[in-house]
């Protein structure tokens, strides 16, 4: 009995304070969205449908940056080096152990749980170091460029890992695509509706997993921490755990995109901790509206199709046009272009109540 | 029984000696007003007590326990809570949820939704409990962070400058809300200039100046003493 009121409680977080979206109005406009994504591949052809696979699995990533970034107040320039590091432990991990038994979805919790770890450690330092502000953004910029660098320069017969090569410059090729081991054959997740419809799946746990965490108590620290860190330690919290705490989630997160995206191409190049790949998360986070979680999944699903639009029609001025958004973004709707259109919204209905 | 003792209490920044030898001993259940000129080291001595500043040399110790050394949030959990000068509250989220922070922390689930609603009542601010804290009045802050110092049931309450920026009748009240915290066991001490409040709330008086305790005692010891009257018009050196 009482696990099962624990249990409604938590589901109840799933609406509150720190997410946008509530009452029935919005959970059936959730249900129609997800109908229209799971009906989707019928009237696709399965290029689409692995191409938006492809946009799915950096939504994991820009939902960490909101954690980190939108709710939490420190802006990380880290979340591509927990991609990058997740993706290359995936497959250094699958070409040494092999597609069979699942142990590619193993490798994938692995691969997950590294990128953690490794965020645990740098996070550690920093915030128990006292490193706020521009500074956690400088390091963490540093540690991504450091990653780059370094990665690039494994190209020699002796940067192995097992039988992984890391190739350097030209990245990693070769790993297997995650594979559910299944009785009369396994399964194997190439970009086609399969992998479509575990991707979208994983993206509903975790958007619901970080409602309820973000309306949590843990997720009220967070966002005190964002407004006041002296008043919320002052409030008796040890600031420094709850940052390390959500800055772990949201890496892991990236983590878990880094892997995503290295099973759904069998490839993975340093060129994801660049300079350019560092700086694409934040625009697509802030450009949407980075302290909500709805706000930021629409957001940078709408910057990704379109930088992809922009980016087949004439390459590198897509950049430019990012950089552009991001500076108007910054300009007109410092709080984010979706959030603005929410908040637009939200006062019209209001004005029409009080009619 | 003293909550509160500064033995020997040295805080220097640079040449500058802020806190100089300081003693202090404040007795449980007691208002105490803390006042001085400009740069007197008021502030800093709060900060010393909060653990934002540590101490060259010197004790701090909190009902009888060394906390010289523990960090701020430690401290708060042992009991000291503190308001700020300039209100520390979290703007960009509700009122409730300002009180909800202060009070999820020792409250129990169940329980949480009545003591909110019970606070905002005390604090009358229920009508404005879904307002952004960053839009109420200035003095509706100021009980606001009051309101979230208290919920932690501090047994040591400190407050920098609580009524600045108050109307008389804002300030009253709030010397009347302190009386009602103190008669429920709560001991006070509070930096002020306004010389109303401290009339109002303070059974005891310290003058700080130049980071040295100059005088102490009644409200009306402090105010008939004639070299207090100097030091604020700046004719005695220490």
């Amino acid at each position: 009995m009482a696990e099962q009121s624990r249990l409604r409680a938590a589901l109840r977080l799933v609406e509150g304070p720190q997410t946008i979206g509530r009452g029935p109005r919005f959970w059936a406009g959730f249900l129609v969205v997800l109908a229209c994504a799971c009906a989707y591949p019928m009237f696709a052809d399965s290029y689409d449908v692995g191409n938006n696979v492809y946009f799915f699995n950096w939504l994991f990533m820009a939902m960490g940056l909101s954690l980190i970034w939108g709710y939490g107040g420190s802006l990380s320039f880290g979340q591509t080096a927990f991609f990058g590091v997740a993706g290359y432990c995936y497959g250094v991990l699958t070409i040494n152990l092999g597609d069979a038994y699942g142990l590619t979805l193993l490798s994938l919790v692995l691969a997950v749980g590294f990128s953690a770890v490794f965020a645990a450690v740098l996070g550690y330092f920093l915030f128990f170091g006292r490193i706020n502000g521009v500074f956690l953004g400088i390091v963490s910029l540093s540690v991504t460029l450091v990653l780059e660098r370094f990665m690039a320069q494994t190209a020699g017969p002796q940067w192995a890992i097992g039988s992984a090569r890391l190739n350097g410059f030209n990245g990693m090729g070769g790993m297997p695509s995650l594979t559910i081991p299944w009785p009369g054959g396994d399964i194997v997740l190439f970009p086609d509706l399969p992998l479509y419809y575990l991707t979208l799946a994983l993206l509903v746990v975790v958007y619901l997993a970080l409602r309820m965490l973000v309306n949590s108590r843990f997720g009220n620290v967070l966002v005190a921490i964002r407004e006041n860190p002296q008043r919320a330690e002052m409030l008796g919290y040890d600031i420094r755990k709850f940052q390390l705490g959500g800055f772990v989630i949201g890496s892991a997160l990236a983590g878990l995109s880094g892997v995503l995206y290295t099973s759904w191409g069998n490839y993975i190049t340093p060129a994801s901790m660049g300079m350019t790949a560092a700086a694409l998360p934040i625009v697509w986070v802030a450009v949407g509206g980075r302290s909500d979680l709805t706000t930021t999944l629409v957001g940078t699903l709408a910057v990704l199709i379109v930088f992809q639009m922009l980016t087949i029609h004439g390459s590198q001025y897509a950049l430019v046009v990012m950089g552009i958004l991001l500076v108007l973004t910054v300009l007109v709707a410092p709080r984010g272009i979706v959030m603005g259109i929410v908040d637009a919204a939200g006062r019209l209905t209001r004005r029409k109540e009080v009619r | 029984m003293s909550i509160l003792e500064t033995r020997k209490l040295n805080k220097h920044f640079g040449g500058l000696h802020v806190t100089g030898n300081v003693d202090f001993t404040l007795q449980t259940g007691e208002m105490h007003c803390l006042i001085g000129p400009n740069g007197a080291g008021k502030s800093t001595f709060f900060r010393l007590i909060l653990g934002e500043h540590q101490p060259d040399s010197g004790q701090i110790l909190l009902a009888g326990e060394d906390i010289t050394r523990a960090k701020s949030f430690q401290r708060i959990r042992k009991g000291i809570s503190v308001k700020f000068q300039v209100p520390g509250i979290f703007k960009e989220l509700s009122t409730r949820q300002n009180l909800v922070i202060a009070l999820q922390h020792h409250v129990p689930a169940g329980m949480l939704r009545e003591e909110v609603d019970r606070l905002l009542e005390f604090l009358k601010l229920s009508g404005d409990q879904a307002q952004l804290a960053g839009n109420l009045s200035h003095g509706q802050k100021q009980w606001l962070e009051i309101g979230m110092a208290i919920a932690l049931k501090p047994r040591l309450l400190l407050l920098d400058e609580p009524t600045a920026g108050m109307t008389p009748d804002e300030t009253h009240a709030t010397g009347e809300m302190l009386h009602r915290l103190n008669a429920e066991g709560m001991t006070v001490l509070a930096v002020e200039h306004d010389m109303a409040f401290v009339r109002q709330i303070a059974h005891r008086v310290t003058v700080l100046h130049l980071g040295k305790v100059f005088a102490q005692g009644s409200i009306d010891d402090i105010t008939a003493d004639p070299r207090v009257a100097r030091i604020y018009l700046g004719e005695v050196d220490a």
